[in-house]
């Protein structure tokens, strides 16, 4: 427009490459912390390392990697502004029905006589299946019927949990087979929970899909004029969350070489404060995978190093609550700082 | 929490020196990551005038304003008000001390009442201490008298026009009663006769004694409003002026540092076949049977007073909110377009009125806003966007449009009101459409950049485009179509042809 620009101030593509700091570095530092606090905590109170530890290191991982296969699919369904409550309940059906597949004939009590010793991919398929449908049943009622996110799986999450239950009158089912006991194996969780992180990191940040996701979380009704079927992608995000819980049932019920009516009771809010403590904003718009790993990790060591330091279970709800609220608070406040 | 009682009272309280100026602001600087909004610059306002700020896009008025009105602390710089150095810290305190805003962008609350959102955090009480709606009601319905507002204070937000939420915004602003009102771009999205209404209002207050400053891009309200003005270039302090003193020619020099020559470039193109035939299209208890055709290479303007049903024609066409009878043709083929997606699938693309609500993604960059409408159908391969060659197709959009950035990845909400403008202009631009409908195109967008929108616009319908553009803006629908539509009260009142149509033409259709 004229030639005389205020120094700083490039005309617009002059200047591509200089993306912000990746915002996760923030996230990453305050696990650093939090690992080196307990490191020092370690040495005063039990005389030992916290950190070089593989054995802890490995179980804190272990355990962790379920609640983050599901955090990645929560993420995504926050940041298009909804919540998803129901994933613990998921887990727990889908580890139900998944297991009632993969029995081994030598068992006992096995649920379907003639359905045993199936290769695994069946019970798998057919967890994944369950999973799919009921993000089908979030997506559908959330973006066609338009009741809020939070009562819709709700909902979900209460009837999931009654399926479960249900399904064997409350008996665990046992007996799994080798195949499918398999993929809970040794660290086999940490493998699905990085891979499943990679593809959808890859899938946020450089699809369609991923752009779409976003948009909608910025503001939907922007989204829906740039011709986004804002319907039809809601329905995708939450098939996505509940096709992960359900592949959280599975690797849980392999794991424990067992289903239980109980399995995966208020994982979904473990999920939630792991995507919101790894920086993804319940206003929706904005969230990264790589945050929630992170995230994820960090409830890993939290819970990790209060067993270490044998802080009471109680108190451990108490602090984990805490932290969830202050990730929270500090969400807003970001987002008011925006605002300014 | 203030009331007007309050503010006369420390007004009255004799704490009012004989300064020349209201308010003075000297050397205030602000930089933002990557830009110098401001640098060494000064405004002084009068008491009892109307002080207009000019400036392209990005200049820096609004960063000013916000400044003045306690929403950004500056870098360096003094502020004086009556006279008195004087530190603001929050938008609370600047209202405190008698200053008020009008914001560019509008920020009512869609789900409260009328009367809600202009008494919000200062709602009367009962005297058990809950909100006496009554009595608020009354307040509303007094001010409303006052200012000669035709709005019913009980109607939720979400159901008015954009032009009734600026009404109420200036109401609301109004009401404060304060002894400097700021406004940022009032009449961007008010037609001719709510501006007169406005400067009704505005001369009502001038008179007594309230300094007001006035943000626009329009020279004719300039030289109608306007005591003084001062202008910015690019964070600079270039100077303050009378209007009676210069000529438009002038300002404009003064704003971009040359001259521009032609305002409406329009050229006459060659007018191909019926690309978009609309029958007797009907939204019911909106507007009723619309018809009428667009060509390839025509420019179709919709003129009209707020309330007449042009903005809400263009969102049914779009798909926004589907018909609920009538028919629309593409090509003299059917087509059911029953939302944006299926619009954007026949190759329209609408940029609409209200960039905030509708337009922007706020929180997202300038790149991921530009992109969004494009990748529809195109820079995907399986699922992946080509980042690479999309971006190369940005950056080169926004360079055509001169969007000021520091860069691509900048949040949209930084840029200036005009700059985010210009980034959704360019989101449709990508698409490549065959039909163009333009809710408002230049609002809020300098002289400079508006003729080079117009040429745009030109170039398109060159190209065989088939544009519908909507403007509250006469000079804009008279200089830019071929054939103009009036609208009012929801039925198209008559067609227009370019030669025959004048301002007091398109007010009679308009008005009767
Ligand atoms: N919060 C912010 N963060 C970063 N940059 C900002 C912010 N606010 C304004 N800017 C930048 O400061 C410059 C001046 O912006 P400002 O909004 O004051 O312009 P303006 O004169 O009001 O323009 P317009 O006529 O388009 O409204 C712009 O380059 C803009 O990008
Ligand atoms: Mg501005």
């Amino acid at each position: 427009m004229n030639t005389n620009v205020t120094a700083g101030d490039t005309p617009a593509g002059m200047n591509t490459t200089r993306r912000r700091l990746p915002p996760e570095l923030n996230i990453f530092f305050v696990l650093i912390g939090i690992a080196l606090v307990f490191e020092v905590l370690g040495w005063i109170f039990a005389g030992q390392s916290f950190l070089m530890n593989k054995q802890r290191l490995t179980i804190m991982i272990l355990q962790v990697s379920v609640i983050g296969i599901i955090a990645i699919g929560v993420t995504q369904v926050i940041i298009t502004g909804g919540i998803d409550l129901s994933s613990g309940s998921v887990v727990g059906m889908t580890a139900m029905i998944a297991a009632g597949f993969a029995q081994a004939s030598t068992w006992g009590r096995v649920m379907y006589p003639s359905l045993t010793d199936l290769p695994a991919i069946i019970p798998i398929g057919v967890g994944l299946l369950i999973g799919i449908l009921a993000g089908l049943i979030n997506g559908a009622l959330i973006a066609y019927t338009r009741i809020p996110p939070f009562i819709a799986t709700l909902g979900m999450m209460v009837s999931a949990r009654g399926v479960s239950k249900w399904y064997t009158k409350g008996q665990p089912v046992s007996g799994l087979t080798d195949q499918f006991s398999f993929i809970g194996s040794g660290i086999w969780p940490v493998v699905v929970f990085l891979v499943v992180a990679a593809v959808f990191h890859i899938a946020l940040r450089y699809t369609r899909y991923g752009k779409f996701t976003y948009a909608i979380g910025a503001n939907v009704q922007a989204a829906r004029v740039s011709g986004i079927n804002v319907e039809r992608h809601l329905v995708k995000v939450y098939v996505v969350a509940g096709m992960l819980a359900g592949l959280a049932g599975i690797v849980t019920a392999a794991r424990a070489q067992t289903a239980q009516a109980g399995m995966g009771v208020m994982y979904e809010l473990d999920a939630i404060a792991a995507a919101v403590i790894g920086g993804t904003s319940l206003a929706g718009g904005v969230g990264r995978i790589t945050g929630t790993v992170i995230g994820t990790v960090i409830l890993g060591v939290m819970t990790s190093g209060f067993t270490f330091l044998r802080v009471d279970a109680y108190y451990q709800e108490i602090i984990k609550g805490a932290i969830i609220v202050a990730a929270v608070v500090t969400d807003v406040y970001r987002q008011k700082k925006r605002k300014v | 929490m203030i009331s007007p009682g309050t503010m006369a009272a420390v007004r009255a309280s004799g704490a009012v020196p004989n300064s020349e100026f209201l308010l003075e602001a000297e050397g205030v600087r602000k930089a933002f990551p990557g830009v110098v909004a401001l640098d060494d610059v000064q405004f002084k306002l009068k008491r009892g005038t109307v002080h207009a700020l000019m400036g392209e896009n990005g200049a820096g008025k609004s960063t000013l304003m916000k400044i003045l009105a306690g929403i950004y602390t500056p870098d360096h710089g003094e502020i004086r008000l009556r006279g008195h150095d004087i530190e603001l810290k929050s938008p609370l305190d600047a209202l405190e001390n008698g200053i008020a805003m009008i914001h560019q962008e509008l920020n009512l609350m869609p789900f409260m009442t009328v009367a809600e959102n202009i008494w919000i955090r200062r709602e009367p009480k009962n005297r058990f201490g809950f909100v006496d709606h009554g009595k608020m009601r009354r307040m509303t319905a007094e001010l409303f008298k006052r200012l000669k507002i035709d709005i019913d204070p009980e109607t939720e937000v979400r159901h008015l026009s954009v032009a009734s939420r600026q009404m109420v915004e200036i109401a609301k602003a109004v009401s404060y009663e304060s002894d400097v009102l700021i406004m940022d771009e009032p009449t961007s999205a008010l037609t001719e006769r709510e501006v007169e209404h406005l400067f009704e209002i505005i001369r009502d207050l001038r008179s007594h004694g309230i300094g007001i400053v006035y943000i626009t891009h329009k020279m004719n309200e300039l030289f109608e409003i306007a005591d003084e003005f001062s202008v910015f270039r690019d964070g600079k302090y270039i100077g303050t002026h009378a209007s009676s003193d210069v000529t438009r020619d002038d300002i404009i020099r003064m704003m971009v540092g040359r001259e521009i020559t032609q305002m409406f470039p329009k050229e006459e193109v060659p007018i191909g076949d019926v690309v978009l035939s609309v029958k007797n299209l009907t939204l019911k208890g909106v507007f009723h049977d619309v018809s009428f055709d667009v060509r390839a290479g025509e420019i179709l303007g919709l003129a009209g007073l707020v309330g007449s049903g042009r903005s809400n024609v263009a969102e049914t066409i779009f798909g926004v909110t589907p018909a609920s009878s009538g028919t629309i043709e593409i090509n003299g083929k059917p087509v059911d377009i029953d939302s944006p997606n299926t619009a954007i699938r026949n190759r329209m693309a609408f940029l609409t009125e209200d960039r905030k609500d509708t337009g922007c993604l706020l929180i997202l960059d300038v790149l991921e806003n530009m992109q969004i409408a494009v990748l529809q159908d195109k820079f995907v391969k399986s699922g992946f966007v080509q980042e690479r060659e999309l971006s190369r197709v940005c950056e080169e959009m926004s360079r055509k449009l001169r969007v000021k950035t520091p860069n691509m990845y900048e949040r949209i909400e930084n840029l200036s009101g005009g700059n985010q403008q210009k980034v959704l202009i360019g989101r449709w631009l990508l698409t490549n459409p065959r039909i163009l409908i333009l809710d408002e195109p230049t609002r809020g967008i300098d002289v400079g950049a508006k003729a080079e929108i117009h040429r745009f616009v030109t170039e398109l319908a060159r190209d065989g485009v088939a544009v519908i553009m909507i403007s509250s803006e006469l000079p804009e629908v008279l200089g830019m179509s071929d054939r103009i539509m009036v609208m009012h009260e929801g039925r198209a009142t008559g067609f227009l042809d370019r030669a025959e149509a004048t301002q007091v033409k398109v007010m009679e259709l308009a008005a009767r």
